[in-house]
């Protein structure tokens, strides 16, 4: 080997050492969101189109809800995801799902709650909180979170220990008990199917934003659903946000939801 | 030291046999869940850790308890407990092991057990379990088998083992306590989210390992004709019994809190496991079962006259064992997820082949436990104790 070659290796060696030191020192400071903010160089070709957003968050507009309309939306993000539909209950998975007032919002349930929340299903999903306590807990980093706020999964590194579907506090997180693919209706070639053993849920689309498209359900939403940049104060999202009261579930967590309910 | 393993009665041949059949079983079913996946078991999205969890929790009392002796004898210089006090490490030895395997069990993806290590993350208290299992594994098989091979050779312990000890104390604590940060640390589980909880494992650790050993102590002294001693096995007795008061007391504590602030999200799980809710109550008759045990078991101890009648003891002690192998084994884990956070009420009940590798598991810690404690028992025989 060469003088250079050697002494380029050493570099790499030591450059990579330094880094290595370094996401260790930010992973022991508090809270999970240092860990994995700030370390990540783009790795992929930008392609001008992707949507980006200091904080990517969620409206839901309840007034806007109907049972029809939940169905279309949650079918609309079941199929862009490879979402099984499996016979047994125990194996259920679901990214987005309707569920009575009184169980989104548990500690809301009111005896003389208004007749149209009595019967109306409110939609759940992964609240992309910005201060997840899935991520905190995860042993190997397979969930984290982006800069842009989202919450994610890496399947190929998730070893099935199911601690994040004990720390999240709003059920979202569903577990492979078996082999999705049979499962699968019509596949979708342009998500991964998922294996046995791994935990999976909603990540705000992530894949569509890169495309330059708006998240599966919110383009079926009829207006229902409102997605942008919390950070922004000229977005949608915000001007929504300052013109209605909007609720968030479990907020006295201190796990700061990004989506928001309009009652 | 270990070829005494190797030569045993006919009925140590048969036991070991008998445990290697059932371990082989629960292997078979272990195969199942590997290529199924842990579909098999009862466990579901809203239940998401069961009996394996469960079982884990509760071993790493056992192990931990192995402290209860270790302090007497290295702390407070009571000589006595030096016939025991490595019985109690290598029950802490087969404990831990047995806990890896649940973990193991556990795991959706096995195979991806290294990325633990690969990625570290400080901020994963499983992280910290990792860590300090293994350490407290290490510990107590190099401590015991150093204390015993210098008692073979009637020498004393190597000098750079006396810190290995001293280390071991603290660790010992440590385990259970971060065992209960795994639980206790998640914002969405009224159950579970008690400063106590630590402190109430180790107190029913601290029963349930003492009551444990009392137990083997007496078959050991019936199998393999050596006696621990009546003076050790009362003041195991007596550790026993401050340990099942204390987690009785701390128990209460958790219910005057969750009853008298009347918070749902604590009274829930609470109504759930000894009364039902919503119409479902599969654990209600095992927790107040569980209640009747210590309560009963307390109330012999705590009287000298039965505590010192060996049998009345023996009773008591199985009292202690199974009734917090209740609590922790059956209601602790899936107690802290029904309901769920969305408040529904969905139940777990483990499966046939889930009860079988919990049972092959165990075996597999009972096969360690037996070779260990036959090397143990070889040397004091050797030796002349």
């Amino acid at each position: 080997m060469d003088d250079t070659r050697r002494s380029f290796l050493k570099f790499a060696g030591i450059s990579a050492l330094g880094l290595g030191g370094i996401s260790t020192l930010t992973s022991l400071m508090p809270g999970p969101a240092t860990a994995t903010k700030g370390a990540s160089a783009p790795l992929y070709k930008d392609t001008n189109k992707a949507l980006t957003a200091k904080r990517w968050g969620m409206v839901i507009d309840t007034r806007k809800l109907t049972p029809s309309l939940c169905e279309k939306m949650i079918d609309a993000c079941h199929k862009a995801h490879n979402v099984p539909n499996h016979d047994n209950e125990r194996h259920t998975i679901k990214w987005l799902w309707e569920d009575d007032f009184e169980h989104v919002f548990p500690m809301k349930h009111d005896e003389y709650l208004a007749d149209r929340l009595d019967n109306l299903p409110i939609l759940a999903l992964c609240n992309q909180c910005n201060n997840p306590p899935c991520v905190q807990v995860c042993p190997t980093k397979a969930t984290f979170q982006r800069e842009d706020g989202i919450v994610m999964m890496d399947f190929h590194r998730c070893i099935g220990c199911r601690f994040c579907m004990a720390a999240c506090p709003y059920g979202s997180r569903s577990f492979n008990f078996r082999d999705p693919r049979p499962a699968i209706e019509k596949e979708n070639p342009d998500f991964p199917t998922r294996m046995k053993g791994v935990v999976e849920k909603c990540n705000f689309c992530a894949e569509r934003l890169a495309e330059g498209k708006m998240p599966a359900c919110v383009e079926v939403s009829e207006g229902a659903l409102v997605f942008g940049d919390l950070e922004d104060p000229s977005s949608e999202i915000r001007k929504v946000l300052r013109e209605n009261y909007a609720i968030r579930r479990k907020q006295n967590l201190g796990t700061n939801p990004s989506v928001y309910y309009i009652i | 030291m270990l070829e005494s393993a190797f030569k045993g009665s006919k009925g140590y041949w048969v036991w070991l046999l008998a445990l290697l059949a059932v371990i082989g079983v629960g292997f078979g079913f272990y195969l199942r869940q590997l290529t199924f996946g842990l579909g098999i078991t009862g466990m579901s999205r809203d239940v998401s850790w069961g009996f394996y969890i469960a079982q884990f929790t509760f071993l790493v009392g056992v192990a931990a308890s192995a402290v209860m002796l270790v302090i007497p004898y290295y702390l407070h210089d009571y000589k006595k407990f030096g016939r025991i006090t490595v019985l109690g490490e290598f029950l802490a030895v087969s404990s831990v092991i047995m806990c890896l395997l649940f973990i193991i069990a556990d795991l959706g993806q096995p195979m991806r057990l290294f990325n633990v290590l690969i990625h570290p993350t400080p901020s994963s208290m499983l992280f910290w379990d990792m860590v300090v299992l293994n350490g407290y594994l290490f510990l107590n098989i190099v401590i015991g088998w150093n204390v015993l091979d210098a008692e073979r050779n009637s020498v004393p312990p190597p000098q750079w083992v006396k810190p290995l000890i001293y280390i071991s104390i603290p660790w010992a604590i440590s385990i259970h306590t971060v065992t209960a940060f795994l639980y206790c640390g998640l914002p969405g589980r009224g159950f579970w989210l008690t400063a106590i909880l630590a402190p109430r494992f180790l107190a029913s650790a601290f029963a349930a390992g003492p009551a444990f050993l009392i137990i083997l102590a007496f078959i050991v002294r019936g199998f393999a004709k050596y006696d621990a001693g009546r003076d050790q096995i009362q003041t195991m007795a007596k550790i026993v019994t401050y340990g099942a008061i204390a987690n009785v007391f701390f128990f209460l504590c958790e219910v005057f809190v969750a009853i008298y602030s009347q918070i749902p999200e604590h009274t829930a799980h609470l109504q759930y496991l000894f009364f039902g809710l919503h119409g479902h109550g599969v654990l209600v008759p095992w927790m107040w079962t569980s209640i009747f045990l210590m309560l009963a078991a307390i109330t012999l101890l705590v009287i000298p006259a039965a505590r010192q009648n060996e049998v009345v003891l023996g009773i008591a002690c199985i009292a202690i064992f199974v009734g917090i192998w209740i609590d922790k084994g059956l209601g602790m884990i899936s107690g802290g997820f029904i309901p769920n956070p969305l408040h529904h009420v969905r139940e777990y009940v483990p499966t046939i082949p889930e009860i079988a590798i919990t049972i092959a598991v165990y075996a597999t810690g009972f096969l360690i436990l037996t070779i260990l404690y036959k090397v143990v028992v070889g040397v004091k025989q050797e030796v002349g104790e």
